[in-house]
């Protein structure tokens, strides 16, 4: 690997608020690895997050840094952008902030195809708050909301994003640090809406309630419910009950139909009409 | 030697021409009854000059993108009415707290709820003060007519660039969707007030300095600064530390920053002799028929005068008390069941009988009904 991986923290923001054996700072460690293998310039980035445990991780990003209200962080991103197109912008959200309070806005980013890289921090749980059940909480997973199984059903978020009309869509886990770099690099070279989930380990409030265990037990969980997309296709649904498929789940790369783009070709027309 | 054209406008049309002669850019927002006109003028008026407009999935996303386009360096935007209002309120104050310079109109109808989208209202007075959760400052301005929605639009871009504050534009239904026709000048002879931007050192900037103009320069992104923003309270480097005394740092500075400019905001005009000892404080529509009324009184020998309150937020207090030295009787005439008469009360502290005139179901205050409280002896 031989990243610098300091070069793009703000060390002295350090040590970051999340609890041992949390998945979020392999995120963000591997997201700076895949900024580093693409020529993205640093002074034109800007990272945008909202509420809860993956909304601290722009604290410590050396960028241009946005941290917003909750669930709201890809609606800013979209002015951010649109304002100045010539801007690489990341979002970075959780599974209560992207797919429950924010959930609109995920959606909506996804059918306007708009040039944002999110990456969407999937712990199964309300972290911050104490471990309460969230959008992305399993059907019978104990969550302090849920204290008889959570009655809910999770949503499949490539799926959605995927539907919605995103034109990058793909999966990773913290377990796979080396796949989870080249999803995030091919996503933030990707032209266009760019959705990457990554399951992310909460031992303190997800794992030890469910009787999966630790960090590290967590992280074999992770790779006992996930399939290669290469192999996925090759299983029954019966195979497939209880699974994800991990890896780049959808591309569909036209960057002219990408938002700004767009809109930006109204603006050149009408100044070309006008001469 | 401005060369000025006549234009026949409706309110709503009127804070896009203001609008586009302060130098917006960028526009998003959500459609809402009254204030719709707003966001189809800018859509159809930015792009011609390079801006942009967006149409949002909702009130919420529609301040948070107009936000998020200020941040990247543009003149911001956004409409709505009362719901919309209601809505826009959690990203408000991150706007006041993160000192984003940003314009939110709310052009006023009947509520609560859905309420009476028709209709005008001037129920939002409070809520345009105190509708986000904390202690806060806030600029709020009210035309009462055409020109003035014009001429306080590009008063309110001024006043939101110069002092890293939201400002709101409290328009009324009926200023929104009146007609009149107004003298303006070309967009381009209109000289408007941008932000403050930082210059050179990069390595030690501190986004949230304490200056002695209270207003931080702000630097657009990507423009090298690479700094963070957060609705956290923070120190002058804008990271978050999570003391009390940064908490109360912050927090006189906002205050202060409008306090010690409180004579550049605050605007209002008036026609008070020395013989009139009724005066008509009014604001938005109602001004009209205050004014109107008084002027009425006049002629049948009733000394009173009229004061119009353009600036409703922070408040004219201490022109309030100036009048109530001199004047026996105040009379408030709003479209609400009595907001802004208590904020004049507590500055009257009972030196003169303050008498509102109120109606919240719709309809208007016509002169007769100020006349009729002209006419009353003050007792």
């Amino acid at each position: 690997m031989g990243v610098d991986i300091e070069k793009y923290l703000r060390s002295d923001k350090l040590p970051h608020i999340w609890c041992p054996g949390c998945g979020h700072g392999t995120i963000l460690s591997n997201l700076i690895r895949a900024i580093d293998g693409t020529d993205i310039d640093p002074d034109k980035t800007v990272v945008v997050s909202g509420i809860g445990c993956s909304g601290r991780a722009t604290g410590y990003l050396d960028f241009d840094t946005l941290h917003t209200t909750h669930g709201r962080a890809i609606a800013y991103a979209t002015g951010v952008k649109l304002a100045n197109p010539e801007l690489n912008v990341i979002v970075l959200t959780g599974d209560g902030d992207g797919s429950a309070i924010g959930g609109n806005h995920l959606i909506h980013g996804c059918r306007r195809n708009i040039d944002l890289t999110v990456v969407l921090f999937n712990n199964q749980i309300y972290g911050m708050t104490g471990g309460q059940f969230s959008p992305m909480t399993p059907t019978g997973a104990t969550a302090t909301t849920a204290p008889y199984g959570n009655v809910d059903q999770q949503f499949d978020l490539c799926d959605l994003t995927k539907s919605a009309g995103a034109s990058y869509v793909a999966r990773g886990t913290t377990s796979s640090p080396r796949q989870l770099v080249k999803i995030l690099k091919e996503g933030l070279n990707h032209k266009g809406f760019s959705f990457v989930e990554t399951f992310t380990q909460c031992p303190v409030n997800y794992g030890k309630r469910n009787n999966i265990g630790g960090p590290t037990d967590m992280l074999e969980w992770q790779d006992g419910i996930t399939v290669n997309i290469n192999k996925w296709d090759k299983l029954s649904d019966q195979e497939k009950e209880d699974k994800f498929p991990v890896g780049i789940i959808h591309q569909n790369e036209q960057p002219e139909e990408e938002y700004t783009n767009r809109y930006q070709k109204i603006i050149d027309d009408m100044a070309e009409e006008g001469k | 030697m401005s060369e000025k054209k006549k234009v026949l406008l409706q309110g709503d049309m009127a804070v896009v021409e203001g609008g586009m002669a302060a130098g917006a850019e960028f526009f998003a927002g959500y459609p809402i009854t009254p204030a719709s006109e707003v966001a189809e003028g800018f859509a159809k008026e930015l792009p011609k000059v390079g801006g942009k407009f967006i149409q949002m999935e909702d009130e919420l996303a529609g301040i948070a993108c107009a936000i998020g386009g200020s941040l990247s360096g543009k003149k911001s935007i956004t409409a709505t009415s009362g719901p919309g209002f209601s809505l826009k309120q959690e990203n408000l104050g991150l706007g006041i707290m993160i000192e984003a310079p940003l314009v939110v109109v709310d052009v006023q109808r009947v509520g609560p709820s859905t309420g009476l989208p028709t209709s005008p209202s001037q129920g939002d007075v409070m809520q345009a003060k105190w509708g986000t959760h904390g202690d806060h400052p806030i600029i709020a301005l009210s035309p009462s007519s055409v020109k003035e929605t014009y001429d306080l639009t590009i008063k309110a871009f001024d006043l939101t660039e110069k002092y890293r504050q939201p400002v709101i534009l409290l328009l009324d239904e009926i200023v929104g969707h009146m007609r009149e026709k107004i003298e303006v000048p070309k967009r381009e002879d209109v000289e408007s007030i941008d932000r403050k931007r930082p210059e050179g050192d990069r390595e030690n900037f501190n986004p949230y300095e304490f200056t002695e103009d209270h207003v931080p320069p702000m630097p657009d992104y990507g423009t090298g600064y690479r700094y963070h923003t957060t609705g956290l309270f923070h120190d002058k480097t804008g990271f978050p530390r999570g003391t009390s005394e940064d908490a109360k740092k912050l927090m006189d500075r906002f205050s202060a920053k409008l306090e010690e400019n409180k004579d550049d905001i605050i605007l209002y005009d008036e026609d008070i002799r020395e013989e009139d000892k009724t005066v008509v404080v009014s604001y938005g529509s109602t001004v009209r028929s205050a004014i109107s009324a008084v002027n009425e009184a006049r002629e049948n020998g009733i000394n009173a005068g009229w004061l119009k309150l353009k600036t409703i937020w922070p408040f004219a207090g201490e022109k309030i008390e100036e009048i109530a030295k001199k004047a026996d009787k105040i009379i408030v005439p709003e479209l609400n069941q009595g907001q802004l008469i208590r904020e004049i009360e507590r500055h009257v502290k009972g030196r003169a009988k303050v008498v509102g005139i109120n109606r919240y179901d719709g309809t208007l205050i016509k002169p007769e009904h100020v006349m009729e409280e002209l006419k009353k002896e003050v007792k």
